[in-house]
């Protein structure tokens, strides 16, 4: 029983960290169609700022944790400015070649600055469990689920209710109409990639809490999950991120359970296929109509 | 009513029709005015010398042929095409430069041929959405629902209700825009539209897909916004009976070219509107 609920922590643990950063994708998706690739790096420029600031710096862990957000919103929102923002009107596949020349730049400029080595990252606390009556549950998996249940509300609440969620679903279903409903549509889009940086942020501590390490190439496999994350909950969808993440969260938990951890990668991706497959928009997505 | 011809402003360029709109403000500028407007796709000429001024409550139409440069017009006005000539002034204000975001907000606002409605959001958010431009409010407020946020949406949800009373659409409030019957998803084009707070309205073919009823419905709509928010219509429309029901002025548009304007009975009765546009149908 003790074993189990600790296998479900871990699941729920991983999930959330993969829906924290599907939700960027799937918002960024959402509003200019654009599969941003280099989502997933902006989590490692997270981690690395966690590392400067406590390692190097020797800081408070808090002034990590709001550095490290503060620097992803940023540094989301300035690819945005400087690298998609002039494609605005260019087809498609030159802003996603251009998504996938962001990622490697990130990639590449980080192992340039810092080296190919893995840093280690400091615990952010002392705590390393909590109890729960006699079960032992592990600190940073508790806080984990605790900050997606938290950011996913905020989140839904700020797409809701909020004037600027409000012009973001406008802007995301006719960008053209929203424009002449007097929606200022650069900076919705630029708010959209802030607010989807800036869970990649909260994402990145998360991560480094769990995994302590920052290294060039972490985004890549974690982004791609994520993404795979976004497809399968339906990309677009908020909900279906949440869900999606989860989903293969728990799937990599029960495959390393099962002590087939090699294979994880693997059944993350054919879960993939099978969905494109069976449900090619996804658990929440809607069947989509080509404009003409 | 007698008055003088020459204080009139010219209306679609100058119409010998003193006395059918007492109600323009004879001593303001015109709400909307462009000047020699012309665009040009690559070799093409899609509209050329195009010249309006209208008057602050005005109804105008603009007809044509298909094709003739009708709603490429509609886009240049809030530019959505950039002109390569010509000038056009909202208010007295020049739009060149500005974002079509901008543009809206400068007062002109409009709908669409192919209804464009936010159909995943409700009928309500809808109007919200029109309403952005003069919400204040406060992200953090709105997120956490303080009791500033309260006050806002309480008011904004009044007006939006209220706006949605003038087509007696208030109990449509909660429903999802796309699941709207045809006609009403006209009307709530016309009430987003309005939301933004437009001194000039565009309207693209508003009677589009409607049954006679609804088109004399929608003329008496038509009258009742300008009565109601004071201000100027100018429609695009192949339905004859209503651009003769309801404009005060007409322009017929073939080739990009203002071909004739005057009131409805001068452009039934002009032999070049009947060869270019009405002839069509009669030789059917």
């Amino acid at each position: 029983m003790d074993i189990f609920l600790s296998q479900v922590l871990n699941g729920l643990q991983l999930g959330s960290i993969y829906a924290l950063v599907a939700l960027g994708y799937t918002m960024v998706y959402g509003i200019i169609l654009l599969l941003n690739f280099a989502h997933g790096d902006i989590i490692m420029v997270g981690a690395y700022v966690s590392w400067l600031v406590m390692a190097q710096l020797g800081l408070n862990p808090i002034i990590a944790i709001l550095l490290s957000v503060v620097a992803c919103t940023l540094v989301g929102v300035l690819i945005d400015k400087v690298a998609y923002a002039p494609l605005r009107n260019a087809p498609r596949l030159s802003i996603l070649i251009t998504a996938i020349g962001v990622s490697y730049f990130l990639e590449n400029g980080a192992q340039l600055v810092f080296g190919a080595d893995p840093k280690v990252v400091p615990a952010f606390t002392d705590v390393s469990t909590i109890k729960l009556g006699d079960i032992a549950l592990s600190f940073p998996a508790v806080v984990t689920v605790l900050v997606t249940v938290v950011a996913t509300i905020a989140l839904t609440l700020l797409v809701q209710k909020s004037k600027l969620g409000k012009a973001m679903r406008a802007v995301s279903e006719d960008m053209g109409a929203a424009r002449l409903m007097g929606i200022n549509v650069n900076s919705t889009i630029s708010f959209t990639f802030a607010v989807g940086s800036a869970l990649a942020g909260i994402g990145a501590v998360l991560y480094a809490m769990a995994y302590t390490q920052a290294s060039p190439t972490m985004g890549m496999m974690l982004g791609t999950k994520a993404f795979v994350a976004a497809v399968l909950g339906g990309i677009g969808s908020i909900p279906g991120a949440v869900v999606g993440g989860l989903i293969v969260g728990f799937a990599e938990m029960i495959v390393t359970w099962l002590g087939l951890s090699v294979w994880k990668d693997a059944v993350v991706f054919l879960l993939l296929i099978i969905v494109l497959i069976v449900k090619p928009t996804g658990i929440f997505g809607k069947t989509m109509s080509e404009k003409v | 009513m007698p008055s003088d011809k020459k204080k009139h402003r010219p209306v679609l360029v100058q119409v010998e029709t003193p006395n059918l709109i007492p109600e323009r403000d004879l001593g303001s500028i015109p709400v909307l005015q462009a000047e020699h407007l012309g665009i040009d796709f690559g070799g093409l000429t899609a509209v050329d010398d195009f010249n309006i001024a209208m008057g602050r409550t005005e109804i105008s139409g603009l007809i044509g042929p298909n094709g003739a440069g009708k709603t490429t017009i509609f886009n240049l006005l809030t530019n959505v095409y950039k002109p390569t000539r010509g000038t056009v002034l909202i208010d007295g204000y020049d739009t060149a430069g500005k974002s079509v975001a901008d543009v809206n907000r400068m007062g002109i606002a409009r709908t669409f041929q192919n209804i464009r409605l936010f159909s995943k959001m409700t009928v309500e958010q809808n109007v919200l959405v029109g309403f952005g431009n003069t919400m204040k409010t406060h992200l953090i407020t709105d997120m956490l629902r303080l009791p500033g946020h309260w006050k806002q949406e309480a008011e904004f949800h009044d007006r939006a209700l209220e706006l949605l009373d003038i087509f007696d659409m208030r109990t449509y409030a909660d429903t999802l825009a796309g699941n709207l019957p045809y006609g009403a998803q006209r009307r709530l084009e016309i009430l987003r539209a309005l939301a933004t707070g437009p001194k000039v309205l565009l309207l693209d073919e508003p009677a589009a897909g409607m049954n006679p009823a609804e088109t004399e419905e929608l003329m008496e709509n038509i009258q009742k916004i300008r009565d109601e928010f004071q201000i100027a219509i100018l429609l695009i429309e192949h339905d004859m009976s209503l651009v003769m029901g309801v404009c005060e002025v007409v322009g017929v548009l073939d080739y990009g070219k203002i071909i004739a304007k005057g009131t409805p009975e001068q452009i039934q009765n002009d032999p070049r509107v009947i060869e270019a546009y009405l002839g069509k149908q009669e030789v059917k």
